[in-house]
């Protein structure tokens, strides 16, 4: 395959933010996630766990809670406003004042007619959902004491709200309080401190669900105020509560990071009285889990760790299939760096700024130059969506939700930077979450979170034509720079060629197809977020994911399906002869940490940009105090 | 050589009784453990073995109340037999006939007459070895039944009696093998497997070891080697089953019980901790810590109040309401490995050797129970695996045994020796042994023999131990050097002589004796010192091969020294100093009896030891048995019997002195025994058996040994005048006054009479005999009479006015008028004031 200079960046210290709330929408099977820097993403549970589109923060915007009503979604703040997201152009539509201080929860009625948000100065306030817009409609009887959680009954008559000390159910057509809960401090020294109710469930055979500070978690008969069962599951707080679709499974997140599931199970096997059974502990988080979903087949966690876990109930799932696999996702499914190929420019995109580094050089062991830092940009309030910098490293270009800004990037002795101006953003229907142009500039690729890829002629001005839609989403698209084939592949980790002068799939591509890919190929759980091309050797495409790159050799033969698909090893010990025998398309290697970028400079030097999640680990505050056997 | 068919290998006491879980009675009154081949009864209140339920032939592997009438109790063993016995008096009432070796066995109220057995059929496949087969009990009287209708339930299941259970009502079984959880519903005939991964990525291991099932829920405790505790719900589903994990254990969890309301969950393992959690709300939980040994079975007395643990130790805790240890029932402490030698203790004749950790036991062979537990090393043991802990290796007793000395060491990993040299004296005041001296470092190698100088004229008591380091050194008690500041320290122990042999390492040591000749083996070289002038006398040689034993010939074969090599028995004659005679075998271990010239020989063949009893004096040996058991015998003792047995066949005579014990491989204790001993045994547990067939007490032990002795004299009245006149030892009476335990025997005024009546020899016919009998026994039921109405003429008084009634009949035999004249004594006055109220 033949040896590489590695540049090994570990300079880019990519730190995600911490995921503060999520929403799960059942018919769409579409997961919102809220991130502490008001970052909204969303997942594609159909489509491996995809990560579709991501709506960029902004500074102050601190999301609380998340909502899906039918396709459309709503949060709420500390920041007092209720803000519909336009999935579309992935940006807030509107915003809505609630006029009753910092939002701590908000909930939907199970018809999607209603909105409730529970408020800082103790008033629940319910919105009725119009076609367009949101209108304030009434509040409820107002109590002292913020509203902390919030959960409608099923048949949305009822409201049961999580305050401290108490939880209290409120008649939603008199907007009277008709029960109080009195929910017990904490045993022992704390007796003073209240306890606050972070999160309710109502389920419909009236039965009310809560966790707490204390650590409790208690079932409540709904219907006469009564508590039927404690459960002290930690000695810290119990953040969050979900409830299965079919109500026979409740999680609740802890801050010692272990997600407990309770279950509605018969005590005895053939009698119908059933009764809540402590059962599984999932221990997936370092730090709080703040965040959780109960989907049908699986336990979804996120906290303050930063990672999305994803994990299968065993019971639910087929054993021993890719769906029964715990995920991890720790990294955002697109390309967070760019890299100048010429230049030897890297160009790191964070939420609020992008930084330019200049490669170092060395000979041999001695380093004649030491990688530096060239230039940061600061944006200002709104995110950086994307950006992207020229392969001679003169241009740069990002945007943000409102703007498209580009740079041009002098190198003298003195480094200048001009702003060259400002396009306004061009909208288009559909969210286009990639694009890609060729290197001689005449071909264009994007490509939409409807699976779709368009090219276009840029010497025409006009669409070129269309790559058959496939049923997963592309996950990264490149154009080959001497064949101007697009290479595009997509979620369920499949690759494809599609010869952009034929309007067709490659001869290439279609004998991908007949064989088939390895099945461990297929069970990576971590997308490939780039591509990029070996300039001396047309036949190789590098592409990689989180946990390794691959070149694949469109000269060599594919794998058989029982063959080995790591197999450097083995084929470094055997005799030159036989390798050619032994060897196949897929050079993988695995010998470097948590990948962010793989590209290939000019000089054939290859840039890899790691991002251990240790280091990650690392830089999140103290998780709480756990005594640990032995220590 | 002659095998002697009379004498035969038999467990002795101090067999386990930690072997299998021990079952409480209904009244909790009683503690059933199985016990080598017989099956235990002790009381839970005094601690004391009340009768053993003898007649198994192989090891007892379990023991379990009779679900159908709890007065019963089945054990089954491994001879292939299921017993059932009544276990207040001690009867065999049935005995079922499997044919194969049981290795535990369930049973269920719900299944009745059917027994589940875990047997190893003689199946193809060694994977599936053992299975769970239903027996279903025949239904007839006989006293001996063979059971005919056996069904497989489950195969490849554990043998280990902690890996099946049943459930609720016995609606289903629950078996665990490995890291497979199968429950077979016995209505739907349909089983259910669960498995677990072999470990997960934290380093767990998932095996299973155990399994409870709640009593009224379906809800399956498991426990397993990493200390996990799961509960599995929903088990009648494939795949929607859901179990939740506790942890406290950190390592592996041994035994699980529910209690039998099913409120709460015990836990134990090798923390010797027992932990009961609360059923349903497992956040709380409740422990009983330093209860001395790891926990290997827990049970629970069926009304709940008692908690049984048994421990690795080989003993039972008797827990009363989860707080407080109201009983222990310790037997011989066997540990993984005895490192002392097997000691008789000269004074109390206890067994001696290694015990706790840390402790040296003194075990009553006589009595099968441990007398005391001699703290040695005076440190907290801690229990965890793989920690390097100071253990007792060597001891030895001075011949008048008011001497220990014990050697304690520990050896760490990239640490040097730690070796302590202890002497202990024994106190007359206390009855046991006192610390005198500690010497820390008596050597710079481990100690390699040790062993007191045994004088006939008891001056000095000298101490000789020989080490790794090359010396040998001599210690003996002396007063302290200056007294100024030592006030009243008594005599201590100080280093009296050393002494090397050309560089060699000591191997062992002996005294002759009558304590003028001291021999130390110096690898193949036998040096003989005289311990009065530490002169070294002469030095014995016989290569090839280093000598590893050494015994001094007794009384008339004193002048015989025994050694033993890898190859040889070497016999020495000290007169001569030369080589008497040598055979070749390979002798693990020989033993001198101390009170005749015999030794024993335990040699290894070809996987199985052999036994040899010989004179040196004497070529052909006393006695010899081949494969006594199967490995090594390294350890072996002789016990002076407390009185002699007067055994005139030849091959058994060397028995009659004393007995001869051994430990072998797997740490049972064995004996030998002769038919005679055994036909004795045999006998007083025959009548046992008839005298309890009437509820056992006061009265009855007063009334039913006089009647059935009253029995044997009208037999021996009327069969044999011969024999009756002939010795007074044979008599009956004699007989149980001597046999029977003091406790149990009637009064001495009522003994004394009988017992002058035996020894004289009667004259008058068989009638007059009858009637003085009678009379006897009148005037004794007179007394019991007058007790027990004491008792109940409150309670009864119609029975009284009935009696007084009928008391004027004319003709008043003697004892109605007795009878009237203690009625006439009694007070009627309430009888009055109760009519006139």
């Amino acid at each position: 395959m033949g040896e590489f200079k590695v540049h090994r960046v570990r300079f880019f210290d990519y730190m995600p933010s911490a995921i503060r709330t999520m929403a799960f929408n059942s018919q769409t099977e579409r997961l919102a996630v809220a991130r502490a820097d008001g970052a909204v993403e969303i997942f594609n549970f159909n489509d491996n766990f995809f990560q579709e589109k991501v709506i960029p923060g902004q500074d102050g915007r601190a999301t609380e809670a998340l909502c899906w009503v039918g396709h459309r979604l709503f949060s709420a703040g500390l920041n007092g406003e209720i803000t519909e997201y336009d999935l579309e152009n992935l940006r807030p539509q509107y915003t809505v004042d609630a006029y009753g201080g910092p939002i701590w929860t908000i909930s939907s009625n199970s018809q999607g007619t209603q909105l409730a948000v529970g408020c800082e100065d103790g008033t629940v306030k319910i919105f009725a959902i119009l076609e367009e817009r949101i209108q304030f409609q009434r509040n409820l009887n107002r109590h002292k004491g913020r509203i902390i959680s919030l959960c409608w009954h099923p048949s949305s008559a009822q409201i049961a709200a999580g305050m401290t000390d108490m939880i209290k159910i409120f008649d939603a057509e008199t907007g009277h309080a008709t029960r109080r809960l009195l929910v017990d401090r904490a045993m022992g020294a704390s007796k003073n401190k209240e306890v606050v109710v972070w999160s309710v469930g109502y389920l419909s055979d009236h039965t009310i669900i809560s966790g707490d500070s204390a650590g409790k978690v208690q079932i409540w008969n709904g219907l006469t105020g009564t508590l039927v069962r404690t459960y002290l599951v930690t000695k810290w707080d119990v953040l969050v509560l979900s409830v299965s679709k079919d109500e026979s499974s409740v999680i609740a997140g802890t801050s010692e990071g272990t997600v407990i599931q309770f279950q509605f199970i018969s005590s005895t096997v053939d009698q119908h009285d059933k009764e809540w059974v402590r059962t599984r502990t999932f221990r997936n988080h370092s730090h709080d889990v703040s965040a959780l979903a109960h989907t049908d087949t699986a336990v979804v966690s996120g906290g303050m760790d930063t990672q999305l876990v994803v994990r299968p109930l065993l019971d639910k799932v087929e054993k021993n299939t890719q769906e029964s696999a715990l995920r991890k996702i720790a990294f955002p499914h697109r390309s967070l760096v760019g890299c100048a190929k010429k230049a030897g420019l890297l160009l790191f995109q964070f939420p609020d700024r992008l930084e330019l580094w200049k490669l170092g050089e060395s000979e041999g062991h001695v380093c004649l130059m030491y990688p530096y830092f060239v230039c940061r940009f600061l944006q200002g309030e709104d995110h950086i969506c994307c950006s992207a910098l020229s392969a001679c490293g003169g241009w740069l270009a990002y945007s943000t939700v409102s703007s498209v800004r580009l740079y041009r990037i002098q190198y003298n002795n003195t480094i200048s930077i001009n702003k060259v101006g400002t396009l306004a953003r061009a909208c288009s229907r559909q969210p286009v979450h990639l694009l890609c142009a060729s290197d001689d500039g005449k071909w264009l690729a994007t490509a939409n979170t409807d699976c779709e890829i368009h090219i276009y002629n840029l010497h025409k001005m006009k669409l070129h034509c269309m790559v058959p839609v496939y049923n997963s989403c592309p996950t990264t698209i490149a154009i080959h720079p001497v064949t101007n084939n697009l290479i595009s592949v997509h979620a369920d980790q499949q690759i494809f060629e599609f010869s952009l002068v034929q309007k067709e799939y490659t001869q290439w591509s279609r004998r991908l197809q007949a064989q088939g890919l390895l099945s461990l190929w297929l069970e990576r759980d971590t997308p490939i977020t780039h591509i990029t091309f070996n300039p001396k050797n047309p036949d190789h495409i590098i592409l990689h994911d989180t946990y390794m790159f691959c070149i694949i050799d469109q000269s060599l033969p594919f794998p058989e399906l029982n063959a080995v698909l790591w197999n450097q090893m083995t084929l470094k010990s055997l005799p030159v002869s036989q390798r050619i025998g032994q060897s196949h398309a897929f050079k993988i290697c695995k010998s470097f940490q948590h990948l962010m970028c793989v590209s290939l400079l000019e000089d054939l030097s290859l840039v890899v940009v790691e991002r251990p999640l240790l280091d990650i680990m690392s830089q999140l505050p103290a998780p709480v105090r756990q005594k640990k056997f032995a220590t | 050589m002659v095998e002697h068919g009379d004498i035969r290998v038999v467990h002795c006491g101090g067999s386990k009784i930690n072997f299998r879980d021990p079952v409480i009675t209904h009244d909790s009154r009683f503690l059933l453990c199985a016990s080598g081949e017989a099956v235990k009864v002790f009381s839970t209140s005094t601690e004391e073995c009340i009768h053993e339920l003898r007649g198994h032939t192989g090891l007892v592997t379990g023991v379990l109340l009779r679900p159908s009438n709890h007065l019963q109790v089945y054990s089954s063993s491994l001879d292939g037999t299921l017993r059932l016995w009544d276990f207040t008096d001690g009867i065999l009432i049935k005995t079922c006939v499997i044919g194969y070796p049981i290795y535990s066995f369930y049973a269920s109220d719900k299944h009745e007459n059917v027994i589940f057995i875990v047997a190893s059929m003689p199946s193809d496949k060694r994977a599936e070895r053992f299975q769970l087969v239903a027996v279903h009990l025949p239904q007839s009287g006989d006293q001996m039944v063979e059971a005919q209708e056996l069904s497989a339930v489950l195969s490849g299941v554990n043998p280990n009696p902690a890996a099946i259970a049943f459930g609720r009502g016995g609606e289903f079984i629950a078996s665990v093998n490995d890291l497979q959880l199968e429950v077979y519903f016995f209505k739907k005939q349909k089983s259910y497997r669960f498995f677990l991964k072999e470990d997960n990525k934290k380093g767990g291991w998932n095996t299973f070891t155990c399994v409870a099932c709640h009593p009224k829920d379906d809800c399956i405790a498991t426990g397993h080697e990493d200390g996990k505790i799961r509960l599995w719900r929903n088990f009648n589903h494939k795949k929607e089953y859901t179990y939740s994990t506790l942890h406290w254990h950190h390592s592996t969890v041994s035994s699980l019980c529910f209690t039998p309301e099913g409120t709460n969950l015990l836990s134990g393992g090798v923390e010797s901790v027992l932990v009961q959690w609360r059923y349903n709300q497992e956040s709380e939980r409740d422990f009983l810590p330093r209860l001395g040994g790891a926990i290997t079975h827990i049970t629970v007395s069926p009304d709940g109040s008692l908690f049984c643990t048994s421990h690795s130790d080989n003993k039972i805790t008797i827990i009363q309401s989860c707080v407080k240890v109201s009983a222990v029932i310790q037997g011989l402490v066997k540990g993984d490995s005895i490192r002392t030698d097997l000691m008789m203790d000269p004074r109390s004749k206890a067994l001696v050797l290694n015990g706790k950790p840390g402790h040296l036991q003194f075990y009553s062979l006589q009595r099968d129970k441990l007398l005391y537990n001699l703290d040695i090393v005076q440190q907290e043991y801690i229990h965890e695996s793989g920690l390097q802990q100071f253990e007792v290796v060597k001891a030895a007793f001075d011949a008048s045994g008011s001497w220990l000395a014990t050697v304690e060491e520990r050896h760490q990993k990239a640490a040097e020796l730690e070796l302590n040299l202890k002497l202990w004296a024994f106190d007359e005041q206390t009855q046991s042994f006192v610390l005198n001296t500690t010497i820390s470092a008596p050597h710079d190698a481990q100690i390699t023999a040790m062993c007191f100088c045994q004088p006939t004229d008891s001056q000095t008591t000298l101490l000789v131990s020989t080490s790794k380091d090359g010396h040998f050194k001599a210690w003996q008690l002396a007063a302290p050097a200056h007294t100024e500041g030592t006030d009243d320290e008594g005599p201590s122990w100080l280093c009296d002589f050393v002494s090397a042999y050309h560089g060699l390492v000591p191997e062992c040591c002996s005294f002759s004796a009558d304590g003028s000749l001291l021999a130390v083996v110096f690898q193949e070289v036998v040096t003989v010192w005289s311990p009065s002038t530490w002169e070294l006398l002469t030095t014995l040689s016989q290569p090839p091969g280093a000598v590893s034993d050494l015994c001094f010939g007794r009384l008339s074969c004193s002048k015989y020294l025994l050694g033993t090599t890898a190859s040889n028995l070497l016999c020495w004659n000290l007169l001569t100093c030369s080589l008497e005679w040598t055979t070749s075998m390979d002798v693990r271990r020989l033993v001198a009896d101390p009170l005749s010239e015999n030794m024993a020989a335990f040699c290894y063949q070809s996987g199985s030891t052999d036994l040899f009893v010989f004179k040196p004096s004497e070529p052909r040996p006393l006695f010899s048995h081949k494969a006594v058991c199967s490995g090594k015998v390294t350890q072996a003792v002789f016990a002076p019997r407390e009185e002699m047995l007067e055994s005139c066949e030849e091959s058994s005579q060397w028995l009659n002195r004393s007995q001869l014990y051994f430990l072998t491989q797997q740490m049972d204790l064995m004996t030998f025994t002769t038919k005679a001993e055994e036909d004795r045994l045999l006998a007083s547990s025959k009548q046992l058996v008839i005298d309890d067939s009437v509820a056992m007490t006061p009265f009855y032990l007063l009334l039913g040994k006089h009647r059935q002795q009253q029995q044997e004299h009208q037999d021996s009245d009327s069969s044999l005048w011969a024999e009756r006149t002939a010795l007074p030892q044979t008599s009956a009476s004699m007989k149980e006054l001597l046999q029977t335990p003091a406790h149990v025997l009637p009064s001495t005024s009522y003994l004394c009479s009988m017992f002058v009546q035996s020894l004289l020899i009667s004259v008058s016919d068989a009638r007059e005999e009858k009637a003085h009998a009678e009379e006897e026994m009148e005037s004794e039921k007179e007394e019991e009479d007058s007790e027990e109405e004491m008792e109940s003429s409150r309670s009864k008084p119609e029975l009284a006015a009935a009696a007084a009634t009928e008391s004027d009949t004319p003709a008043l035999t003697k004892a109605q008028a007795r009878e009237l004249r203690r009625v006439r004594k009694l007070d009627h006055s309430w009888l009055a004031g109760l009519l006139d109220s």
